[in-house]
């Protein structure tokens, strides 16, 4: 009998937190999907700036492009962080060990959130830079310095972690991987080309559009009609979002089988 | 010390386990018994809190599983071959599953070995054949170093020499004091491991008895299984609504 002076004490936050890093750093394809946007972005914002004709525009928010199309690519890695726990039979461990479900989500949710705010900080501060340097000469590149510059920026890498999380309890709540990111894809892309055609006033809400028009945009946006929320607006929008998806997840999570 | 008081449980219109008690007791090997579909499943998941009971309760050593300090600890499941995620080696799934329950990293080396996979710890796990699987599926359950274990159809694409490594292991762990509690449907197998047997049909207590006394009963173990458990035969082989096989 060894074990019986070992369980003082109990299982803590920072233990499930502890896991669910090694689980994210284990697996190959978290780097794969996160290299993978941070050279989109930088890529895109090259690509925009060199074609850049118009001194005028936003270019901070032209620079920053490449976030908005790698959404998707952090949104599905929400998505897989728990989806991937489902397919693989993992999720029977995880609850194994640690019974408290909605510690387990809260634990992903920090651990998973923490790394995407990182990366998309770091996308969108190279990207900016990058897509400064390949502006045409005589465009003169926008500096941090500038009133809402270094805010666009720095919102750009939150909107990223945001859509992760949103992704994450997207994952929660459907569980299997192909019907989630069809969720997320719809929710995220698709909805907001019918939207933009119906109701133009929605289309401010929907994910895509606060970051690619209110988060990191310089000079306040409009399409027509459509007035785009404030950032700050925008950002808080996009939290709500998140967390009523992990909080429906973490609901769901606690009340069925495993 | 596992209780198992009323518990039942359905899955939509399936019956899965219907008023089940029993006791597992310190010190011996428990076996579990029971036709394909007849609930042995869905009772471990029950008692580990994976799945909600309709009614009942289990407890492991007093306590209900939620309200366990350091599950890992405590009890070691083994539930079904693939519990891992196949991109991740066997060393990170240990060491994930360790700094869950603050066990210390040496640990998960030494279960590697006791299992016999720190040869291939490094490897991604989903490359593992379905004995490797399983024995990272012990690793896993004797990572705490606990006094109460579960597993489910162990034995389970292990091969002869794998077989009887799982015998020992199972009476050694057992001869330590603590509580084992195995399913297996190799009825001639757990005859020589365990020393208790629990046996169900349709989520039903049949028998609870020493596997001497059993054997007693008819030529064999296995002629006295049969007779059991006639009256839920047309279970064998069913699937429930969840597609599960036993």
């Amino acid at each position: 009998m060894t074990t019986t002076t070992r369980t003082d004490g109990r299982y803590r936050f920072s233990h499930v937190a502890r896991m669910e890093w090694i689980k994210l750093r284990s697996l190959r394809s978290t780097w794969w999907v996160l290299a993978v946007t941070v050279a989109g972005a930088i890529g895109i914002a090259v690509a925009v700036g060199v074609n850049t004709k118009d001194a005028a525009a936003d270019l901070t928010n032209n620079a920053l492009a490449g976030i908005s199309l790698g959404l998707l690519l952090i949104g599905v890695l929400g998505v897989l962080v728990m989806t991937g726990e489902y397919s693989s039979g993992m999720i029977r461990a995880t609850l194994a060990a640690i019974p408290n479900r909605p510690l387990v989500l809260a634990a992903k949710a920090a651990v998973f959130g923490a790394v995407a705010l990182a990366v998309g900080e770091a996308a969108g501060f190279i990207a900016f830079f990058a897509g400064g340097v390949a502006l045409p000469g005589g465009i003169p590149a926008p500096a941090l310095g500038q009133p809402g510059v270094l805010r666009a920026v720095v919102m750009g890498g939150a909107g990223f972690c945001m859509v992760g999380l949103i992704g994450l309890g997207l994952g929660a709540i459907i569980r299997h991987t192909p019907a989630a990111i069809a969720v997320l894809v719809g929710g995220v892309y698709v909805l907001a080309q019918f939207v933009a055609l119906l109701t133009h006033s929605l289309m401010a809400y929907l994910p895509i559009s606060i970051v690619a028009n209110s988060l990191t945009a310089v000079k306040p946006m409009t399409d027509g009609q459509v007035v785009f929320l404030s950032p700050w607006t925008g950002l808080v929008m996009l939290c709500l979002y998140a967390a009523a998806t992990l909080g429906v997840g973490a609901w769901l999570l606690a009340r069925r089988d495993a | 010390m596992i209780e198992v008081r009323g518990l039942s449980k359905h899955y939509g219109p399936t019956v899965a386990v219907d008023g089940l008690s029993f006791d597992v007791r310190p010190g011996i090997v428990t076996g579990f018994l029971g036709p394909n579909g007849s609930g042995k499943s869905t009772t471990m998941r029950l008692i580990l809190g994976l799945d909600a009971p309709d009614a009942g309760q289990a407890r492991i050593g007093g306590r209900r599983y939620r309200e366990l300090r350091w599950p890992l600890r405590e009890v070691g499941a083994l539930l079904e071959a693939r519990a891992f995620h196949p991109g991740r080696s066997a060393r990170a799934h240990l060491s994930a599953l360790a700094a869950s329950n603050g066990i210390p990293r040496s640990r998960v080396e030494e279960v590697l070995g006791l299992v016999g996979l720190a040869d291939v710890a490094g490897r991604r796990a989903g490359r593992f054949s379905l004995g490797m699987g399983q024995r990272l599926g012990v690793a896993a359950a004797l990572l705490g170093d606990p006094e109460v274990l579960l597993l489910d159809e162990p034995v389970n694409g292990l091969d002869p020499e794998g077989i009887r490594w799982s015998r020992n292991l199972l009476r050694s762990l057992a001869a330590q004091g603590r509580t084992v509690f195995v399913s297996s449907h190799l009825i001639g197998e757990l005859a020589r491991t365990a020393d208790q047997v629990v046996v169900i049909g349709r989520g039903r207590l049949l028998a609870d008895t020493s596997v001497a006394e059993l054997s007693s009963r008819s030529a064999s173990l296995e002629e006295a299984f049969f007779e059991l458990t006639t009256g839920s035969a047309e279970y064998r082989g069913a699937l429930d609504s969840k597609g599960r096989t036993s």
